[in-house]
């Protein structure tokens, strides 16, 4: 054995086992779904192959079509306020902290310690604290702000907001920290040079620091949309997975999960159906992986 | 050579030992009730004392999570030999499959069980038995004794006696209503209590069934519109008022009614023994007309077709289908047992849920519409949701569901 062939087996072997259980859990589900998604079914046995049907239901025919639209908007809704108030927050926290002002490990610390916490707890307390007797209502009307007490969760204009904004609450320190150590890492002559040059703190912010951390807002974009693309876990523990009340805070993880597994209280599942829309939500990411490599790896040859 | 006797050894350890344990049976058996596992294993020590030889190993499931776990482990050959099943059409789904062993042959007890009961146990397609009915379940109002008795209040027989009672209630500080609307499925318990004896009970059932009429029958929609008179007497926010919160209202004497199904009364007792509840059904437009109530059955006990031990399992469930297994469920559970000639005199509770079933009507969407995509309760649900928070009105609710429900139910597409 020369000493190529050595070197390529102890590769082989170091790489295999964790090959072999990518493949298992996630490469061989994603073809079954792809393959379940081409045939139609009775119940859940498989029956005959029917190529893209289960596509052209989803996006054309009723009551497929509302249903998969109305989530896909709400993920899409999910994605434009993360963005807006959870990554620009997050950005002014990191930026702050970087600032070095007071007491800032402290804050460091609170902000990121929800990051940490299981999201299905978080779901859980805040549903009891959004409660119409909750303690969020109690606290409006403490303050003197009885009007303002809403059903965080079982008003259809509201109740995907709320949803969003606990989410925000529970992750808003980890774009906060990647934000954080990014500026750290932008080079202290760069800045000393505006400085110099007499910039004032909101043109070395804009000119120097922002251009500098583009690689740290494209991954938290791009973990973003993935992460408004899987919107699961928080919906069914708040909201249940009917997308109660009355679809509105439905998204396209939990529709698939209703569609593919059917809810207890209330359906029997379509496998065809929920495959396909898994294999949308699959495509959906995927985009969303080869966008961000792309765009990293050109802002990466600019620094 | 010493290594070859010690395995012989072994070997006719092993030998010897084999034939006594094939002489035991263990029986798998899977229900979604967690909250009821050690009771059930009190009523299974009885079984194994009557059927030596045999044991029964018991696995309980979260509710939310039993359908998806039991459809893998039968779909991968390895589900247990008998199980709990749903029923109507999430039987369906099962049997359809042919996971279910059809029962007519195992269990003779069945042909003493009610129709009404075996509905949801037989299959719409081929008209097997699949499952042997365990109970079945009534939607009403449950109201808190003490209340009325403060408040001098009498047991409503028409629509405006009762608002007038639930009036009297929100005026001295109560919450007239324990019901909410974030949780859908209780809003869909709400039209079952409230609508039958609206929307003409079981003519229309029959109707609406045979495609001879459509949800948007002007009966159908003025008692769904019936629901929204009740708003002024729900909680504050109601619709953020979910069904735990709900429960905890009428536990804590803070609600004088409460719109549910009997199976309720179990938890109510267990979480507050000093409260005095009791039931009346759903009221009537007139003084005299006979109170429909919402029936359907529970679920079943179903046996896996794939079982390896079908005799044993059959023994287990003709032992379900029995007195013993009656009694379990009226003493032990508080719930309607579908046993028939149980003695039910050992609770007034399940005698009085009987006398209501006199006028029973199906629970409409669950019995006659839970079998395709969009089911007729998701739909319900939804919309319900929508009339009581005043987005949407109830022809609009009765539109949203008879679109749905015509997608694929073939006695609306021929309208």
């Amino acid at each position: 054995m020369n000493k190529k062939t050595t070197e390529r087996l102890w590769i082989l072997f170091f790489i295999a086992p964790a090959l072999a259980v990518v493949c298992m859990i996630i490469l061989l589900p994603l073809f079954m779904s792809l393959f379940n998604s081409l045939f139609s079914w009775k119940q859940l046995i498989r029956q005959d192959f029917i190529g893209l049907e289960n596509f052209r239901k989803v996006f054309f025919t009723e009551p497929y079509r509302t249903r998969f639209f109305n989530a896909l908007r709400n993920n899409g809704l999910w994605f434009i306020i993360t963005m807006l108030i959870q990554n620009v927050g997050g950005l002014l926290i990191g930026y702050f902290l970087s600032r070095r002002i007071w007491a800032h490990e402290f804050y460091k610390r609170i902000i990121f310690i929800p990051v940490l916490f299981s999201i299905v707890a978080v779901g859980f307390l805040w549903s009891l604290y959004l409660r119409p007797n909750g303690l969020v209502n109690g606290f409006l009307k403490i303050v003197g702000l009885p009007n303002w007490t809403r059903a965080w969760l079982g008003d259809e204009s509201i109740a995907t907001f709320s949803i969003i904004f606990v989410n925000i609450w529970r992750w808003i320190g980890f774009p906060s920290l990647v934000f954080l150590a990014a500026i750290d890492n932008v080079p202290m002559d760069c800045l000393e040079a505006a400085w110099l040059d007499g910039a004032s703190d909101r043109q070395v912010f804009f000119s120097v620091i922002l251009p500098l951390i583009v690689p740290s807002i494209l991954i938290i974009t791009v973990l973003t949309i993935i992460g408004s693309l899987n919107v699961f876990e928080q919906i069914y523990t708040m909201a249940g997975l009917d997308g109660s009340p009355n679809f509105s805070t439905d998204t396209i993880g939990t529709l698939f999960y209703r569609t593919a597994f059917g809810s207890v209280d209330s359906g029997n599942p379509e496998i065809g159906i929920g495959s396909a829309i898994g294999v949308i939500i699959y495509l959906l990411t995927f985009l969303a992986s080869v966008f961000s490599i792309v765009a990293l790896g050109k802002k990466e040859v600019e620094l | 050579m010493k290594k070859a006797g010690w395995f012989f050894v072994l070997a006719i350890a092993v030998l010897m030992v084999l034939p006594v344990a094939a002489q035991k049976t263990e029986l798998t058996f899977w229900t979604w009730r967690p909250e009821d596992t050690e009771k059930y294993e009190k009523l299974l020590a009885t079984f194994e004392k009557q059927n030596p030889g045999i044991t029964v190993k018991i696995t309980a499931i979260k509710n939310t999570e039993y359908n998806t776990i039991l459809s893998a482990a039968l779909s991968g050959g390895s589900g247990p030999d008998v199980f709990q099943s749903r029923a109507y059409g999430g039987l369906e789904t099962f049997a359809q499959s042919g996971y279910i062993e059809s029962l007519e042959k195992w269990v003779p007890e069945l042909k003493n069980f009610s129709k009404v009961a075996l509905k949801g146990a037989t299959s719409i397609k081929d008209g097997k038995i699949y499952g042997i009915p365990f109970a079945t379940q009534t939607l009403f109002v449950f109201y808190n004794k003490n209340i009325y008795k403060e408040l001098g209040l009498k047991v409503p027989e028409t629509w405006d006696e009762f608002l007038a009672n639930c009036a009297v209630a929100k005026k001295a500080g109560y919450q007239a209503l324990a019901n909410g609307g974030k949780d859908g499925w209780t809003l869909e318990v709400m039209m079952g209590s409230m609508c039958p004896n609206f929307y003409g009970a079981n003519d229309f059932y029959d109707a609406v069934v045979a495609g001879k009429t459509t949800f948007q029958d002007p009966r159908f929609v003025s008692a769904i519109a019936k629901l929204k008179e009740l708003t002024p007497y729900m909680p504050e926010l109601y619709m953020g008022v979910s069904y735990t919160d709900m429960q905890s209202a009428f536990i804590n004497e803070m609600a004088a009614h409460f719109i549910g199904g009997s199976f309720e009364a179990g938890y109510f007792a267990s979480q507050n023994p000093k409260l005095e509840f009791d039931v009346f059904p759903g009221p009537t437009a007139q003084k005299g007309d006979p109170h429909y109530v919402s029936v359907y059955a529970d679920g079943n006990f179903s046996m896996n077709a794939a079982s390896k031990q079908k005799e044993a399992a059959a023994k287990l469930l003709r032992f379900f289908a029995g007195k013993d297994t009656g009694d379990f469920f009226i003493k032990e559970l508080q719930q309607v047992s579908t046993v028939p000639g149980v003695d039910t005199s050992a609770s007034p509770y399940i005698t009085k849920v009987l006398s209501l079933q006199k006028y029973s009507t199906p629970y409409v969407f669950l019995v006659g519409f839970r079998y395709n995509q969009p089911t007729g309760s998701t739909l319900i649900q939804a919309a319900l949701q929508g009339l009581l928070a005043g987005k949407i009105d109830a022809a609009e609710v009765c539109k949203q569901v008879q679109e749905g429900i015509a997608t694929y139910y073939e006695p609306f597409k021929k309208k």
